[in-house]
């Protein structure tokens, strides 16, 4: 199997390779450990008043 | 109006942010918006009586109405985008605007010049036909200079930024950005006839030509009337309530879903057309999927008012950002509906689609760049509030009159005119005659032009709130009793 060929196959899984870097995301979104820090990074927008 | 003057948390002395160009931005912005509404009264009106281009080749509706669109979505919404993204931009990352004003005026002027290149080339005469991408070559060259150098300035502040984590508004307004360069570049591939000419060809042609121009078009539905100002939505409806977006982890999943899925949705633009029927089912899919993420977002911008609903009664510009992104949720859930290839073999080519852009444009973009305008002028110009309450009130039930006069006004009549194209007789004829359909759409196109002219006029109420805020300023420095800023 040469590279290209090996390229060739991987690039037709594209749409599984999208939906694993989704769900990715989401856990990364949802997970227990990061609620603080998101809840601290919605804030944001209102500490900065001057 | 909500904000206060408390220093922040860890009392760093704020870094002087670039301001000059975001307010040059508000009152073109508002400019932009009175000429679009204006041109729309215009051409609405064209359609109940025609006589009205006075057999003048300029003012055809064919010349007009791409100036319309353009006016609204490129000047009015453009120049909205670019005024808040560097607002937004400094404010979140705690960092003044990469390039300073020398590049922030470039992108402004030098985006009015495109606008101005563009629509007066409408007038001329001088177009690619590609609908939301008229401009002919040279105009599109000088946009991709000016779009990169908005690029720049962006992305310049976000990597000198002093705050630790990108606030998720940047990302819809990067998404924004970087997509629309994308699309911009692709779709206006062509060759120029002359170098001293204006005429080009388009580097594409056939089906693919149809498919990248929809490409191109739904995504600057999905990117510049979407996303960009969804990141308006994450970042002024918290500042107006004064509290945090309702989920950041749904900002996230939002943020994301539509990146992975609006891109793919273009194809619906070409149900029943020569392209491959795989490629619009693939459209019709992705569309019913971005239900989704539209409703997730609809949620999240909704509920950052729960606890604080008190706020709609006392802010009339607050009620503007919210009930855009109510509106935001009805033309998101319409359009999969109109998507559907059953659906859209009655919807397609009448004025349902209309109606349905304009309940997305005037209910969602317009109200939250009036919503995030209530909010900034004050701000930008150090002005307690704007000038009149009251005025903000009127605005908001003149223009929401207006959108109810004019979607319902276009519903009834695309549904009729799709219902009467389609009728067959007992013999198997067509049962109405194409000018039979037009005529029975006379009267919803007057009560159209109505729903335009309240619209405009809310915009000219505005105006001239926004005028009177600016130009106050001694007197509301010297005298804080005015009633108006009581109420």
């Amino acid at each position: 199997m040469t590279l290209e060929s090996l390229h060739e196959l991987l690039a037709s899984f594209w749409t599984v390779w999208a939906v694993i870097i989704f769900l990715l995301i989401v856990f990364w979104a949802l997970r227990p450990r990061n609620k603080k820090r998101f809840e601290k990074d919605a804030r944001i927008p209102l500490d900065d008043d001057r | 109006m909500p904000s206060q003057a408390v220093l922040t948390a860890d009392q760093r002395p704020a870094p002087r942010y670039v301001e000059d160009v975001i307010r040059a931005a508000a009152i073109l912005t508002m400019f932009w918006g009175i000429a679009a509404f204006l041109v729309g009264v215009v051409i609405a009106a064209q359609l109940v009586w025609p006589q009205l281009s006075f057999d003048s080749p300029y003012l055809t509706f064919g010349r007009l109405r791409p100036l319309h669109t353009s006016a609204a979505i490129f000047a009015f919404g453009g120049t909205a985008l670019i005024g808040t993204a560097f607002h937004v931009v400094q404010r979140t990352c705690r960092a003044r605007l990469f390039g300073g004003e020398p590049l922030a005026w470039f992108v402004l002027l030098g985006y009015q010049f495109f606008i101005l290149a563009a629509a007066l080339g409408y007038l001329f005469g001088i177009t690619q036909s590609k609908e939301y991408a008229e401009p002919e070559w040279f105009v599109d060259l000088w946009l991709t200079i000016v779009w990169v150098a908005y690029l720049i300035a962006y992305v310049g502040t976000v990597i000198k930024r002093e705050e630790p984590h990108i606030y998720v508004a940047n990302w819809f307004y990067l998404a924004f950005i970087i997509t629309i360069a994308m699309l911009h570049i692709v779709n206006n591939l062509a060759l120029p006839v002359s170098i001293t000419g204006t005429k080009s060809y388009g580097a594409w042609s056939g089906v693919q030509d149809a498919m990248i121009q929809w490409w191109y078009g739904h995504n600057a539905v999905g990117f510049f009337l979407t996303a960009a100002f969804l990141g308006m939505m994450y970042y002024y409806i918290p500042k107006a309530a004064n509290r945090p977006v309702y989920s950041y982890r749904l900002s996230i999943i939002h943020f994301w879903s539509l990146v992975f899925l609006y891109i793919w949705a273009g194809p619906h633009h070409l149900h029943y057309t020569s392209l491959p029927d795989w490629a619009q089912t693939l459209g019709m899919t992705f569309s019913v999927m971005l239900w989704m993420p539209s409703w997730g977002g609809m949620i999240n911008g909704l509920m950052t008012l729960s606890g604080a609903w008190d706020k709609l009664r006392t802010d009339p510009g607050l009620r503007f950002s919210v009930t855009a992104v109510g509106f935001y949720g009805m033309s998101t859930f319409e359009g999969p509906v109109m998507s559907i290839k059953a659906v859209n073999s009655l919807s397609h080519y009448t004025d349902w689609t209309i109606g349905h852009v304009h309940s997305g444009a005037l209910g969602w973009v317009a109200f939250i760049v009036f919503g995030t305008l209530y909010y900034l002028v004050p701000k930008m110009w150090n002005r307690p509030a704007m000038w009149s309450t009251r005025l903000i009130s009127w605005h908001y039930w003149i223009a929401t009159v207006g959108i109810v006069l004019y979607i319902t006004a276009m519903w009834v009549s695309g549904i009729m005119q799709g219902l009467m194209w389609r009728a067959y007789d007992e013999l198997g004829f067509l049962q109405y005659s194409f000018v039979e359909t037009v005529a029975a759409m006379h009267p919803f196109y007057l009560i159209r032009l109505l729903g335009g002219v309240c619209f405009l006029s809310g915009g000219l109420i505005m105006a001239y709130n926004m005028w009177r805020t600016i130009r106050t300023e001694t007197e509301t420095l010297v005298t804080q009793t005015r009633p108006a800023l009581a109420a």
